[in-house]
């Protein structure tokens, strides 16, 4: 009920600035408000680090001359800032070029249905709550294994918010939704060799989270999995990307397909609609109205409607990712993808993490990516690695100080498997990936 | 003084905070027993020009301010923000962040008073409003001019994207004793990236720059345009560019922006936080060498106009020209008021912040290593098959097991003491406690980068700067495709 209130009460906020807009000479105006509240916890060796009280508000305005477009943000939201706001972004619209692509999305694409996609539950842990459960989460941690050394500590997360978003289309909705995580990062030594590696869990309700013992415990082992790593001779080999890292690769796709990049042509897969970009047995697809998902969102951060579509299936491309001006650009209609994608999901096959490094056979995995390292516009790949040197589908040895390159345009197409050890912590869900093969350059 | 007066008009005074006001907020935060408190004004504003396909096609203005209130006691730190600056609202996150202190009884000093600190020290930038410092249409008619120049330059050139961004920031710190302190901080940034096609083949070149200094620093010695003539370049030369090598190799860096392998190899293992947690690849090693005796490398806030550069840090410390690394020992570390009271060493103006609503740590400024005695020329000629990469993207570095990455867009081979053939963008790793014991030759020609660098650590970004003479390294991985 609060909440109800409150979102009335921004949107009331959000319909005076789009009036304003109007009425200091716009011909047609988007604005956008939140409100976030937040406490971040964190613990080190046992005891408090820090305690943090977030606070956030935020309003952004974008206005329209005809085609002409301007925008203008601020985080004070008094009466006085919110109508110099609106005329600063009037200002800008006086000296950006007339653009016959520019303006509001099409009225029938806006959303007009706005099920409950179960996003908000506060988390009343309170200050004492959560350092307790970091602290549980940390000792886990430390105690799992006599050569965890040092910590870098475990930190709880908990935020709650409002977005309201309106045009002078006529939409005006808003939504709360809550997300909450449990980290633990911790090192270990053996010898001369120190490592660090974390583990989160994150959820928009703190019941769906990860055990704050399992959070550490997972810290622990992914940490000591890692001692004494070393190099690898130069060679090509199969590469399997875990699930964790996995999701990077998808969104180098996702990146080639979407429409900033395509109208630019600076995609490696310009002109690919329609065509065999992953094997046969691949299908990819958003899933924007998942109850209590991350990624779930009945409309775009334009209002337009989400689809629930096959974005690849039989490994051929079936759609692009699109705004509104985007896809203009290319003569489409939006996707409902102003501000990305929502739950994009690759099909699971049906190995599970052991079977996929069964199915590596000799290669290596890959658990953990540095650098950037990927062209967008050629589809080179070149990036820096750590994982495990595999055998006949046993790890050997961790590794690290490599780099592991390619083209994307290739890695996508051989694909060899995709495993159902499905990391469903981010937008982009999928299993672990395996790559028939790469260039890895090591001492 | 007059900085401090701008600032106080820009960011106290149309919020209507009084000095009586700050003295009860840090009263309040002071009435338990901390170690050390303070209360980070800001005020923000940004604007942002695109010029893309021939028009200009977005601007944005953004206007960020707001106040953040930390209590320290021992290791405990406690931080509320809020971007209303108001009183009540200040007051009581001055109640929150106090608890951190969870031990003892409430104490009496509220004699807190405010006190303007002379701010007597060398200011590195000159306080003018860079958003002011061209009207609207001159910033259209330059954007417009470096588009036109750019895209007559090559018949290949199919897109010239030219993006131009200003800032104009006052800061404000109260810190326990009372005392305030200020900053007006500008900076600006122009960008051209540019696409060709050749017989259906496509490549990108980009380059940008700039400081804290104003617009007229792109106009001033036609540096816009260069910024045009360097991305058209790049993207020709990436268009000729084969498979890059895979494996270890002799790997020369040119001078400048490249330096970035001094920021990940070694800068941020240098950060005092990391070193006091034990959490560092360097930690504990100050006294040994870490580096060939050619180098050393300093962290300096006190540049003139460069994008690293800081009057004052965000704790209100003077920056300074810090050694990390004088003829390959390690000198120290980079450090802001908590880790340097945790490690008993004096701040070294390294404590910075994102904005109010993020808490400070410390934080590189321009890093980069002074000049050696060899000529540039000798480095090449002195490698019989190697890489020579001139100019990267980004890096990343694991600073516990050391491992960094920085990715080469423009690089070469080297064969037989020539520049032969450019080879495709890769990305380059290696050990930063121990890649540097590698440098075998040192340039002459130390170059600063042209103000382009953003470095990101724990979700916060702050503008620095690197710089480097020409390096040679005597082995680093490079990660190619052609085996």
């Amino acid at each position: 009920m609060q909440n109800h209130q409150q979102i009335n009460h921004l949107k009331n906020i959000v319909q005076d600035i789009l009036d304003e807009a109007v009425k200091q000479g716009a011909s047609a105006a988007e604005a956008g408000l939140s409100q976030e509240n937040g406490l971040s916890v964190s613990v080190r060796l046992g005891d408090v680090e820090t305690i943090e009280h977030h606070c956030d508000q935020g309003l952004g305005v974008t206005v329209y001359f005809g085609q002409r477009k301007g925008s203008a943000s601020t985080t004070d939201l008094s009466v006085a800032s919110i109508k110099e706001t609106v005329g600063a972004a009037c200002s800008i619209a006086r000296y950006t070029s007339e653009d016959q692509y520019a303006g509001l999305p099409d009225k029938e694409l806006l959303a007009t249905e706005f099920p409950d996609l179960d996003l908000n539950h506060p988390w009343d842990i309170g200050v004492d709550g959560a350092i307790a459960l970091a602290i549980e989460c940390e000792d886990a941690a430390r105690s799992y294994h006599e050569e965890i050394s040092n910590s870098e500590g475990a930190s709880i997360d908990t935020h709650q918010g409002i977005r309201v978003m309106g045009n002078t289309l006529g939409f005006l909705q808003g939504f709360a939704s809550s997300r909450h995580s449990l980290s633990c990062s911790v090192l270990a030594q053996r010898g001369d060799s120190m490592q660090r590696d974390y583990w989160y869990t994150v959820a928009r309700n703190a019941r769906d989270l990860e055990s704050a013992a399992d959070v550490g415990k997972k810290a622990a082992e992914r940490t000591l999995r890692r001692l004494q790593a070393r190099s690898l001779s130069t060679r090509q080999c199969p590469v399997l990307y875990c699930a964790e890292v996995a999701s990077g690769l998808l969104g180098s796709f996702i990146g080639a397909i979407s429409g900033g990049n395509l109208y630019r042509k600076s995609s490696f897969l310009l002109d690919a609609l329609n065509t065999q970009v992953f094997p046969e047995f691949v299908r990819i697809h958003e899933r924007p109205y998942l109850k209590g998902a991350l990624g779930s969102s009945s409309y775009d951060s334009e209002g337009v409607a989400t689809q629930t579509r096959d974005i690849v299936s039989d490994g051929i491309l079936r759609g692009y990712v699109l705004s509104t001006y985007s896809a203009r650009k290319l003569g489409l209609r939006s996707t409902g993808n102003a501000g990305g994608v929502h739950n994009l999901t690759i099909d699971p096959g049906k190995l599970d993490y052991q079977g996929m490094l069964k199915e590596l056979g000799t290669g290596l995995l890959v658990t953990e990516l540095m650098g950037q390292g990927v062209n967008m516009v050629t589809g080179d790949y070149s990036r820096g690695a750590a994982g495990f040197w595999v055998e006949n589908g046993e790890i050997q040895y961790p590794v690290e100080e490599i780099t592991i390159a390619g083209n994307l345009k290739d890695m996508l197409r051989n694909i060899i498997a995709v495993g159902n050890d499905v990391d469903y912590r981010g937008n982009i869900r999928t299993g672990s990936i395996l790559v028939e093969r790469m260039s890895i350059a090591g001492e | 003084m007059e900085i401090l007066n701008l600032a106080r008009q820009a960011i106290l005074m149309p919020a209507g905070i009084q000095d009586s006001d700050i003295e009860k907020i840090m009263s309040r935060l002071l009435s338990s027993p901390v170690d050390a408190a303070d209360i980070y004004f800001q005020s923000s504003h940004f604007e942002s020009w695109v010029m893309e396909g021939g028009i200009i096609k977005e601007g944005t203005h953004n206007i960020e301010q707001g106040a953040g209130v930390r209590a320290v006691f021992g290791e405990k730190t406690g931080f509320a923000y809020s971007d209303r600056i108001e009183l009540p609202v200040l007051l009581e996150a001055a109640n929150n962040v106090k608890a951190i202190v969870r031990q003892g009884q409430e104490v009496d000093r509220s004699h807190c008073k405010v006190s303007m600190h002379a701010g007597d020290w060398p200011k590195h930038y000159a306080l003018h409003n860079p958003l002011k410092s061209l009207a609207d249409q001159q910033k259209i008619d330059l954007l417009h001019r470096v588009e036109n120049e750019t895209r007559k330059l090559d018949s290949r050139i199919e897109e010239v994207i030219v993006s131009l961004v200003g800032v104009h920031e006052h800061i404000l710190v109260a810190r326990q004793d009372g005392s305030l302190v200020a900053d007006v901080r500008p900076l600006v940034r122009m960008n051209v990236t540019v696409i060709v096609e050749q017989d259906g083949q496509r490549e990108q070149g980009s380059m940008g720059g700039g400081g804290r200094c104003d617009y007229n620093y792109f106009i001033d010695r036609d540096t816009a345009l260069g910024y045009g003539r360097e991305a058209v370049r790049q993207a020709l030369v990436n268009l000729e560019a084969v498979e890059a090598p895979a494996g270890n190799m002799t790997v020369v860096l040119g001078s400048g922006w490249p330096g970035i392998l001094l920021h990940e190899a070694i800068g941020h293992g240098l950060e005092g936080d990391f070193n006091r947690k034990g959490t560092s690849a360097f930690s504990g090693r100050v006294g040994e060498r870490v580096a060939s005796d050619l180098c050393t490398v300093v962290d300096d806030g006190t540049l003139q106009g460069r994008r690293g550069s800081l009057t004052i840090d965000d704790e209100g410390t003077p920056t300074e020209k810090t050694v990390l690394i004088e003829n390959g020992i390690l000198k120290g570390y980079m450090q802001d008021q908590l880790n340097a009271r945790l490690m008993g060493v004096s701040p070294t103006g390294n404590g910075r912040r994102e904005s109010y609503a993020h808490l400070p740590m410390p934080r590189m400024t321009n890093t980069y290593m002074l000049p050696g005695r060899h000529d540039p020329e000798e480095i090449i000629k002195s490698v019989k098959k190697g890489l020579y990469a001139k100019n990267f993207g980004g890096g990343q570095v694991d600073i516990t097991s050391g491992k960094f990455v920085f990715s080469a867009s423009e690089a070469y081979l080297i064969e037989d003491g020539k520049i032969t053939r450019p080879v495709k963008g890769a990305t380059l790793i290696g050990n930063g406690p121990e890649v540097l014991t590698k440098v075998s030759m040192v340039g002459s020609d130390l170059e600063l980068d042209s103000g382009v660098g953003t470095c990101g650590k724990d979700g916060q970004s702050v503008p620095v700067g690197v710089g480097q003479p020409t390096l040679k390294i005597d082995g680093l991985t490079v990660g190619g495709t052609s085996v």
